[in-house]
């Protein structure tokens, strides 16, 4: 028996996939715009991005980059712990600190490494994790990294969550029980009931941390997020969220008003072990998060935008996620029929996002729209146009 | 192993597979039921609703048949 014998039913899956349409993975052959590219030698409304403000060709955040290569060069080899920690880093940090409203900020390598940093060092063995059960591989990861016991409660359900969290206590009156969800899930583009989880986590003396990576520059007045939204930033323990959606640029980062976090850079291995942040990746962050802050209306125009394309595509009535939102996921009960109309879409000029089960939350698979605030209401109603030709 | 707790088992088996199989002590989930990951925790959580139990998802990794995840059924309900 070979080492790849175990892939034997994806590599079957694979080949069937490939002979009935050519395949389904997308080469950027070109990259125009943060809503444009060339696909196939053809140009295609990208609508799968997660660049919800559309900052990827911001003149200032390029600018910004592109000086800090300049200064600092491409690279700086090294992990935060040994020669990796520049001055950038540091500052980054504080501005974001500054930008939440919180005491101490880690910056990781990737939005995946702040879960798995965050999550594989803070519980430890006698604590207990309890996650929403369609919570981002990378929070599943962490926790199984560090190896603690983890338990998980249905996708938003606040009654659910309470059972087990309630049984849990009572069973480890002292234990330290992290709660885990997601400001704006990933897969359906809906919000955690945040205000009734971080009710509970009073309630029964838990922890609680929120992946925002959806939701950063997406929600909140401030663009803080959900807890912001929810008013309950000051019950979050934990904020985790990334660099590669509405800040356009790559990276992750967790805040918290719990200054011990400053402890975890010591013991994360996914802290430790991994070259930092290129100077160019932190100089476009920084400038976007500025502009979180400078321009409100680029999240007002993807507002709208999403209101605009989930009402079009509810008009043709597809099934979608239970609300609008910069994710619009239209649901397949079967996934061939999503291919199908995933290969139309594109021939059509417009890329989504396929998602195909094991990836989704029920085993159906999802065609998954996301909005920028760099759509034109011309492109959102091609996107829409593209659609009604499979409704 | 309980013969009650397997029939139950049994039961939430062939509810969520939502097909007639032949189902013993020895049947094993991902070689004789194609049980995947996310099936898994459907399972899981009719489990844990059925027996009014929390289960850590960390012992999946340890439960290959029937018979295992009976035995820990049983495990969890013990302690209470």
């Amino acid at each position: 028996m070979g080492i790849f014998d175990k892939f034997q039913r994806l590599s079957l899956e694979l080949r069937r996939v490939r002979e009935v349409f050519g395949g389904f993975n997308v080469v950027i052959e070109r990259i125009l715009s943060p809503t444009e590219a060339v696909v196939n030698g053809r140009r295609v409304i990208l609508a799968g991005t997660n660049n919800y403000l559309g900052l990827t060709f911001d003149p200032e955040c390029i600018e910004a980059a592109c000086a800090a290569i300049r200064a600092e060069g491409t690279g700086t080899t090294g992990s935060r712990m040994a020669n990796g920690t520049y001055q950038s880093h540091v500052v980054l940090e504080r501005e974001l600190s500054d930008f939440f409203g919180k005491k101490a900020t880690i910056v990781f390598t990737t939005g995946y490494a702040a879960n798995l940093g965050v999550l594989s060092t803070l519980v430890g063995r006698d604590d207990l994790v309890l996650l929403d059960a369609d919570c981002h591989a990378s929070i599943y990861d962490g926790t199984r990294l560090g190896g603690v016991p983890v338990y998980r409660f249905r996708h938003n359900d606040v009654e659910d969550l309470e059972k087990k969290l309630k049984r849990l206590r009572d069973k480890n009156p002292s234990a330290n029980i992290l709660i885990v969800v997601e400001g704006l899930y990933s897969m359906l583009g809906d919000r955690a009931p945040l205000a009734e989880i971080a009710a509970l986590k009073e309630k029964y003396e838990a922890y609680l941390l929120v992946d925002e990576a959806h939701s950063l520059g997406v929600l909140g007045e401030k663009g803080r997020g959900l807890s912001e939204e929810a008013g309950v930033e000051e019950k979050v323990d934990f904020i985790v969220g990334t660099f590669s959606k509405s800040l356009a640029s790559i990276g992750g980062y967790c805040t918290s008003d719990h200054e011990e976090l400053e402890l975890l850079r010591y013991a994360s291995r996914p802290y430790v072990f991994t070259a930092s942040l290129s100077p160019a990746n932190i100089a476009a962050a920084r400038t976007a998060l500025r502009i979180i802050r400078e321009r409100p209306e680029l999240k007002e125009r993807l507002w709208q935008n999403a209101h605009e394309l989930y009402g079009r595509l509810e008009e043709l009535g597809f099934e979608l996620g239970p609300e609008p939102s910069p994710i619009v996921a239209v649901r397949f009960r079967e996934p061939e029929r999503a291919l199908r109309v995933w290969h139309g879409l594109l021939e059509r000029g417009v890329y989504v996002n396929m998602v195909l089960p094991p990836a989704t939350p029920d085993g159906s698979a999802l065609l998954r729209a996301s909005v920028s605030a760099a759509h034109s209401p011309a492109q959102i109603a091609a996107i829409a146009e593209a659609f009604s030709a499979f409704s | 192993m309980r013969e009650d707790t397997f029939e139950i088992v049994r039961e939430i088996l062939t509810q969520v597979l939502n097909r007639e199989v032949e189902i013993t002590p020895e049947t094993q989930f991902e070689r004789d039921l194609e049980v995947d990951s996310l099936r898994a925790m459907e399972i899981l959580a009719a489990v844990e609703d059925r027996f009014d139990i929390t289960v850590p998802i960390n012992v999946l990794n340890e439960i290959r048949t029937v018979e295992d995840l009976v035995r820990e059924i049983e495990k969890l309900k013990a302690e209470g």
